[in-house]
């Protein structure tokens, strides 16, 4: 396949996912915001700038950090390159550009959903309205995931697809954890104490991870556990070892050339993942550790632009 | 009322020309409001696809459907057996004009043609010069113009040797026709054309500069903004070959590459859809980002194939064309099969002198334009146009052909208040490989409003489906 197809199908699904993490976030915030507890308020605001690395370029545009602020420069800012209308703006561009390659199915899906968005009034975004907003993205990014995976050939397509919505969410679920955790727990003495159970079910449901932990721990909410869950518990699927799995599954079909730095340093992660112990990464340090798997997936990404996708 | 043009339909008395009697049989029993379902059906597929192209000067980059119609035009088997033998004669000859001007330059030296008139032209690429090609064609895929006068026979508007379009709508338009109304492909034979991309990928195979190795053929587009995008993709696709952009292309060692996932691969024929300046910024112009530095010393070395070949502007100008008939007899020694429109060339003072005269009864075009831009209906023009135009033309008369107003002939065609006849023209598509191949149909272009004669697709042009039938 052509690198600049690949690259193209690939930013295409990581902006998807993108877009789909970004509603996420701000649909926990928004839940925090409006219906929590008053403490914590100025934390949780700040949450997703830091976790998208933009509360410096908020701070120019924004004078308030209110959460119809927020919402405005996150979710339908279209000069911000992080917004979710932005995301569904580029992931419809890079489609376009190879919708001969795609199924006209998945084309059709993103036209739709960026025809839609461009129509939605901002004023509308607000209270109730910005979580069927939230929930509505998330419907249409889970709509383009099933029809990738029900429609397109079994080729590089599909796994250059697949390896831009692993990556992404990988990504992103590393960098919810780490702010989160530094936001409920700014001390590892706090792990063991007292809980704010609102908060924490509050970061799980953001993830999609709440009926899983009710699931496999069947106990009250433990740090630890979140944690072990979000990284290690490969059976859910936005952690990041089951991310790591689905990557490497991606790497392993496609047949590239000077692939070897690609493919080694994303089996390396996904070996530190699958043989990791919660107990010694917070013996470590748990922020050290995030800090860690988020630069060498930074780096597996710049890797796999100069192995396949023509960027020098 | 004196009917001046000839329609494809009706003769002049009225009655029905016999390969129309299937339709017209078909229309008067089919029930009007079942054929308006269908053409609001056929829209709606057009859309649903996205058969469009963009349109120039819109800045929005905005996508438009080609209007289509679903009266077909139709030719008779044995008319069109005989179009073929004209456009293989016309497509010959210009092949062998373009080998002669970048070699011995015989034709000049006989002085069939004004030396002045080649070899100062714009589109003459003196990289060309010397330079051998498989089986010495030039022209591999070239558009000729055709239109029938008034007195019914057909007359060559222009040759399009460079990148000529408009072979997707053919091909698409058939399988409008067929999914819309199979019925009347029942009633009568339709010759297919569906087979046009596997000739057209045995051509570009058959130009591969290695006799040893099967050609890896890709289409080479200057990009998604490009009015012709829609195309490009459409034909890469049913060749089952890679469709490129420039940075998708590098030289290495004289060799041609395209950066792929699974690391370079080497590209033998090259089907570009981008003009000749934008090729090779090393080579043509330094500004263009669409094309492959380098590319021009590969193609130069041998080692791989460009169609069209670099240079074969020269041949189809529009200043050019009237010496056509001269180069068929001079190169085939036979008489033209297809006539020329007679053309004035504005840069000689005795046919400039004429054109001024009567520009209100004349078309004048630029030698270098195409789609309809840049030219002078006289007859359809307010006198201050026409008034402008002169200005125009005076400033540089070398810049414009001027050709007498062709009464185009007409088809019935869908209009707002039911069938009523309209000017078409027809664009055949001439393949030059190791061997010429013609299928039988082209791009009818039918220009929709009353009494228009321009076809053109950017100028609001429609078009038909093709049939020869036997």
């Amino acid at each position: 396949m052509l690198s600049r197809v690949a690259d193209r199908i690939f930013w295409m699904s990581r902006q998807m996912e993108r877009a789909e993490n970004m509603a996420r976030i701000l649909g926990v915030t928004s839940n925090l915001v409006l219906f929590g507890t008053r403490d914590r308020q100025e934390e949780n605001l700040l949450a997703p700038l830091a976790i998208t690395g933009t509360a410096a370029t908020f701070a120019d545009r924004h004078q308030a950090l209110t959460l119809e602020a927020l919402i405005a420069f996150l979710a339908l800012d279209e000069t911000n390159p992080s917004s979710i209308y932005s995301c569904l703006r580029d992931a419809r561009e890079n489609a376009n550009a190879v919708r001969w390659q795609i199924t006209s199915e998945m084309w059709e899906t993103l036209n739709a959903t960026w025809l839609e968005v461009r129509g939605i009034r901002r004023e509308r975004v607000t209270g109730a309205g910005a979580t069927q907003f939230f929930d509505w993205v998330k419907e249409r990014s889970h709509l383009f995931r099933g029809v990738t995976y029900g429609t397109i050939m079994r080729g590089e397509a599909f796994n250059f697809s697949r390896l831009g919505t692993f990556l992404e969410r990988a990504d992103n679920t590393a960098r919810i954890l780490d702010v989160k955790y530094h936001i409920l727990l700014p001390s590892v003495k706090d792990v063991g104490g007292a809980l704010d159970y609102y908060q924490w079910t509050a970061l799980l449901r953001s993830v999609s991870a709440f009926e899983t932990y009710r699931a496999l721990y069947r106990d009250q909410i433990f740090p630890i556990k979140v944690a072990e869950l979000l990284i290690l518990e490969r059976r859910m699927p936005r952690s990041l070892a089951a991310c790591l799995d689905q990557i490497n599954q991606s790497l392993e079909r496609i047949e590239g050339q000077h692939d070897h730095a690609v493919k080694r340093l994303a089996g390396e992660l996904l070996t530190r993942l699958t043989h990791a112990d919660i107990e010694e990464i917070f013996q470590d340090g748990l922020h050290e550790f995030l800090t860690s798997c988020l630069a060498d997936m930074i780096e597996l990404g710049s890797r796999i632009q100069r192995a396949y996708l023509g960027t020098v | 009322m004196q009917r001046s043009h000839f329609d494809e339909m009706y003769a002049a008395d009225g009655t029905v020309r016999p390969h129309y009697r299937a339709l017209a049989k078909w229309l008067a029993e089919t029930p009007p409001e079942r054929v308006a379902e269908k053409r609001r059906e056929a829209d709606l597929l057009f859309h649903r696809v996205g058969i469009t192209f963009a349109v120039y000067g819109d800045a929005q980059g905005a996508e438009r459907l080609i209007p289509f119609d679903t009266v077909p035009r139709i030719i008779p088997l044995a008319e069109w057996e005989m179009l073929v033998k004209g456009l293989e004669q016309r497509v010959a000859a210009l092949n062998r004009f373009l080998h002669d001007v970048y070699h011995g330059q015989e034709i000049l030296k006989a002085g069939v043609i004004p030396a002045e008139q080649v070899l100062t032209n714009e589109a003459y690429q003196v990289a060309m010069l010397g330079l051998d090609l498989p089986h010495q064609v030039y022209s591999h895929v070239s558009g000729i113009d055709l239109i029938r006068h008034e007195d019914g026979k057909w007359y060559v508007l222009e040759d399009n040797l460079r990148t000529p379009s408009g072979v997707s709508y053919m091909l698409e338009n058939r399988k409008m026709m067929m999914r819309l109304f199979p019925e009347l492909f029942e009633r009568q034979r339709v010759h297919p054309v569906e087979h046009y991309p596997a000739l057209l990928l045995e051509t570009l195979r058959s130009i591969g500069p290695h006799a040893m190795r099967e050609a890896t053929v890709v289409v080479m587009t200057p990009g998604q903004y490009n009015s012709a995008y829609f195309e490009h993709a459409f034909l890469a696709q049913q060749m089952g070959v890679e469709l490129v952009e420039g940075p998708d292309l590098f030289v290495k060692d004289g060799y041609v590459y395209m950066r792929t996932t699974g690391g370079r691969q080497r590209v033998d024929v090259i089907y570009r859809r981008i003009d000749d300046a934008f090729l090779d910024p090393l080579a043509f112009r330094e500004d263009s980002l669409l094309g492959v530095p380098g590319l021009l010393s590969a193609y130069r070395a041998g080692n791989v194939s460009l169609a069209n070949a670099i240079g074969t502007g020269v041949a189809d100008d529009k200043s050019t064309c009237p010496y056509v008939p001269d180069m068929i007899r001079f190169y085939l020694g036979e008489e033209p099969l297809l006539a020329n429109v007679p053309t004035w060339q504005c840069k000689r003072p005795t046919d400039l002198a004429y054109v001024l005269e009567h520009l209100a009864d004349l078309v004048v075009k630029e030698v270098q334009g195409s789609g309809g831009y840049g030219m002078l209906i006289g007859p359809a023009s307010a006198a201050a146009e026409i008034d402008a135009f002169r200005a125009r033309l005076r400033a540089n008369p070398a810049n414009y052909i001027a050709q007498p107003t062709l009464s185009l002939s007409t088809c019935p065609t869908f209009v707002e208040r039911g069938i009523a006849p309209r000017h078409v023209d027809l664009r055949p598509f001439v393949l030059s490989g190791r061997e010429v191949k013609v299928v039988p149909g082209g791009l009818t272009r039918v220009a929709l409003g009353e009494g228009s004669l321009v076809v053109n697709s950017s100028q609001g042009g429609g078009t038909k489906d093709t049939w020869v039938v036997d």
